[in-house]
C-alpha cells in the first residue's frame, strides 16, 4: 500500500475554534528553494474584531479562576507541547532552521511555559503590598489583570517568540489576540492546537496569521482592547500604535527582548499587564477602647 | 364566523430553510448598513420581563429607550418599551412627552394558563394604566390538542377588550413543534383580529428563528394578498446581534416589501440587541471598533 501524505490546512484560532479567515484571502509560504509549503490565512480586521469579541467573552471566566488553576493549565500546555515536540521541530526546519536550532527553540519554549506556570500564583504575593496608613484601615494593594491584550508577536522566530509573549499575558489572568510571525507562521497554528487540548478555555488565546502592516492600526484603535504589546521594530508602526492607543488610553508596551536569552523571562512582563488595585478596609482601632489584639 | 382552518397550507420545511440561507448571503455595507441599523434600532421593543423587575429598572430602561446613545448624533428612539402590566404606570410616567410607545404583556404571560376572566382583567388593567399595545399569549395547550376555536375565541375576546390599542399575539413557536402548526396558529391569530403576530415570549427555547419568522411573514403576505389588510410581525427573543437584525430586515423586505419597513409594521422584541446595534453604529460614526464599556447596560 502506498502512503499519500495528507497536507495540513493552516487556519486561524478564534474562540477555541479553527475557522478560516472570513476574508477568504491567503498568502503562500515558501521554503528556501522557493517552493510553496503552505497557504496561510491572511487575516482581516473582521477576523480581529471577531477575536476581540471571543476574548472579551472569555475574560470573566479566565480572570475569575483561581491563580493556582491557571498555573495548572499553563503547565498542561507545557505537557502538550512536549508531546508534540517532533511536529514543531519539523515545522521550524521546513521554515529554514537547522535541526539543532529547532530542538533548542522547542526546548526553550517548553521551559518558558513551565516558568510562567509557576509564576501564576506567586507574583501577586511578591508585588502585592500592605500599605501603612494613618487612619484605622487595613490598606492593601494587589495586582489584577488588565483585560483584553492585543499582541503583535515577534517576527524572527516561529514558536519561541510567540510562547514568550503569550505566557506572561495569560499567566496574569488576561486574555489575548495575537498576530503570529508573518514569515514563520507554521508553529503558531500548531501551537493553537496545543492550546485547544490543554484545558485552556476557548477565547483566552486567539491566534491570527497575516501582516502587521495591515492589522497594527486596528489592533491599536479597537476600543475594546485594554492593552497592546508590540515586539517588532518598525518605527512607523510603533508611532501609529502609540497614537491610536490614546483613543481609549490603552497600555502600550514595546517588548524588545532577545527571547532566546534566559533573562528574557521574568515576572515584570506579567506585571506590565496588571493594574494595581488598592483596598481601604475599615478596622477597629487597635489598642483603643479595650480592643486586645 | 370561524375561519376555514382547512385552508392553512402545509409548509415545505426544506424550502423554507433554503430560502432563509439565501437571505443570509446578502451583503449590506456602508450607507445601506447605516440606514439598516438605524431602522433596526427604531424597530426595537426594548424589553424587560423578569420577576426581579423594579420601578428603578423600568425607569432606567425607559430613559435608554428615549436616549439610546446621546453621543452619536441622529439616532432614532426605539419603538416601544415592553413591560409587565404592573410596571405600565411607571413607564407611562417615565416616557412622558416622548413618542416611545408602551407595550404590555398580558393574559397570564408567559404561560397563558389562567381563566378567561383573569386574562381580560389583566389586559384591561394594563390598558387602564396607559398601555398603547398589548402582547397576549395564546393557549398553546388548547391549540396543540386541536381546540382551535377556543384559541380563536380567546384572541377575539382580548382584541375586543383592547379597543383601539394594538394587539400583538404571541404564538410561542418554540412550543408548537412544527412549521405547519406555526402557520396554522398564524392564520388563526390573523383571522381573530391580531394587529401583530409575534413569535415568542422569550422564556422558551428556541425563541425567534428565521425559518419560523419566514413562515409567519408568509401567512401575513397571503392574508394581505387576499384581503388587502396589513398585519405586523414581531420576532422576539434570541436576536441579539446587529448582523442578525439586518438579516431579518432583508427577509422582511424580500417577503413583504417596502410597506412593512417601519416600526408600525415590524418590531424586534429584544433586550440586548439595542446595545449591539449601538456598538455597530458607533463603529460607523467613530471609525474604530467600539466597546460596550462606553454604552449603558440597561
Amino acid at each position: 500500500m502506498s502512503e499519500l501524505e495528507i497536507l495540513k490546512t493552516y487556519k486561524i484560532y478564534i474562540g477555541g475554534q479553527f475557522p478560516r479567515t472570513e476574508s477568504g484571502r491567503y498568502y503562500p509560504l515558501m521554503n528556501k528553494k522557493k517552493e510553496v509549503i503552505a497557504n496561510i490565512s491572511l487575516s482581516s480586521r473582521k477576523d480581529f474584531r471577531n477575536a476581540v469579541v471571543a476574548a472579551r467573552g472569555a475574560f470573566g471566566g479566565w480572570s475569575g479562576r483561581t491563580a493556582f488553576n491557571r498555573g495548572q493549565i499553563l503547565y498542561r500546555i507545557a505537557e502538550m507541547l512536549e508531546g508534540r515536540k517532533e511536529q514543531f521541530i519539523g515545522e521550524i526546519v521546513r521554515q529554514g532552521g537547522t535541526r539543532k536550532q529547532a530542538e533548542l527553540e522547542v526546548r526553550q519554549s517548553i521551559d518558558r511555559c513551565v516558568y510562567y506556570s509557576g509564576w501564576c500564583d506567586k507574583f501577586q504575593q511578591l508585588f502585592g503590598t500592605v500599605n501603612p496608613v494613618s487612619s484605622s484601615h487595613f490598606n492593601f494593594s494587589v495586582p489584577e489583570p488588565t483585560g483584553v491584550v492585543a499582541v503583535i508577536a515577534p517576527e524572527d522566530t516561529s514558536l519561541l517568540g510567540l510562547v514568550s509573549v503569550i505566557m506572561p499575558v495569560i499567566a496574569g489572568g488576561n486574555v489575548c489576540v495575537v498576530l503570529a510571525s508573518e514569515s514563520k507562521p507554521l508553529c503558531s497554528v500548531t501551537f493553537a492546537e496545543v492550546l485547544a487540548t490543554s484545558d485552556l478555555p476557548g477565547g483566552v488565546v486567539n491566534i491570527m496569521t497575516g501582516t502587521s502592516k495591515e492589522l497594527h492600526s486596528h489592533f491599536s484603535s479597537h476600543m475594546d482592547v485594554n492593552a497592546i504589546v508590540y515586539t517588532r521594530d518598525n518605527k512607523d508602526e510603533k508611532k501609529l500604535i502609540a497614537e491610536n492607543a490614546t483613543l481609549n488610553v490603552k497600555r502600550v508596551f514595546f517588548w524588545n527582548n532577545d527571547w532566546s536569552k534566559a533573562g528574557s523571562e521574568n515576572p515584570y512582563l506579567i506585571m506590565d499587564l496588571q493594574e494595581i488595585k488598592t483596598t481601604w478596609h475599615p478596622i477597629e482601632q487597635i489598642g483603643v477602647g479595650g480592643a486586645k489584639y | 364566523m370561524y375561519p376555514d382552518l382547512s385552508n392553512s397550507p402545509v409548509v415545505d420545511q426544506v424550502g423554507i430553510e433554503e430560502r432563509v440561507a439565501r437571505f443570509n448571503t446578502r451583503s449590506i455595507k456602508k450607507e445601506t448598513k447605516l440606514q439598516g441599523l438605524k431602522l433596526a434600532l427604531n424597530m426595537i421593543d426594548l424589553t424587560t420581563l423578569e420577576g426581579k423587575d423594579t420601578e428603578g429598572k423600568v425607569e432606567q430602561m425607559c430613559y435608554k429607550a428615549m436616549h439610546p446613545a446621546d453621543d452619536i448624533p441622529g439616532l432614532p428612539t426605539v419603538a416601544a418599551v415592553c413591560v409587565y402590566p404592573t410596571h405600565v404606570k411607571t413607564a407611562r410616567r417615565a416616557l412622558q412627552g416622548s413618542s416611545v410607545k408602551i407595550a404590555s404583556v398580558s393574559t397570564a404571560f408567559p404561560s397563558g394558563n389562567s381563566t378567561s376572566d383573569i386574562k381580560i382583567a389583566d389586559t384591561k388593567f394594563a390598558l387602564d394604566n396607559g398601555a398603547d399595545e398589548i402582547d397576549m399569549v395564546i393557549s398553546r395547550g388548547e391549540f396543540l390538542r386541536g381546540n382551535y376555536h377556543f384559541v380563536y375565541d380567546e384572541i377575539a375576546a382580548v382584541k375586543e377588550a383592547c379597543g383601539k390599542a394594538r394587539l400583538k399575539v404571541i404564538l410561542e413557536t418554540g412550543e408548537l413543534s412544527t412549521l405547519d402548526n406555526i402557520r396554522k396558529a398564524s392564520d388563526i391569530a390573523i383571522a381573530a383580529g391580531a394587529d401583530f403576530i409575534k413569535t415568542s415570549t422569550g422564556k422558551i427555547q428556541p425563541a425567534a428563528t428565521m425559518p419560523v419568522t419566514l413562515v409567519m411573514l408568509q401567512a401575513i403576505k397571503d392574508h394581505y394578498d387576499r384581503t388587502g389588510i396589513m398585519v405586523g410581525m414581531k420576532p422576539a427573543g434570541g436576536i441579539s446581534t446587529a448582523k442578525g437584525a439586518l438579516q431579518y430586515l432583508v427577509m422582511l423586505y424580500e417577503t413583504l416589501g417596502p410597506k412593512w419597513m417601519s416600526n408600525e409594521w415590524f418590531r424586534f422584541g429584544a433586550s440586548s440587541l439595542a446595545n449591539d446595534v449601538i456598538l455597530q453604529l458607533a463603529k460607523e460614526y467613530k471609525g474604530v471598533y467600539y466597546s460596550k464599556d462606553y454604552i449603558s447596560n440597561d
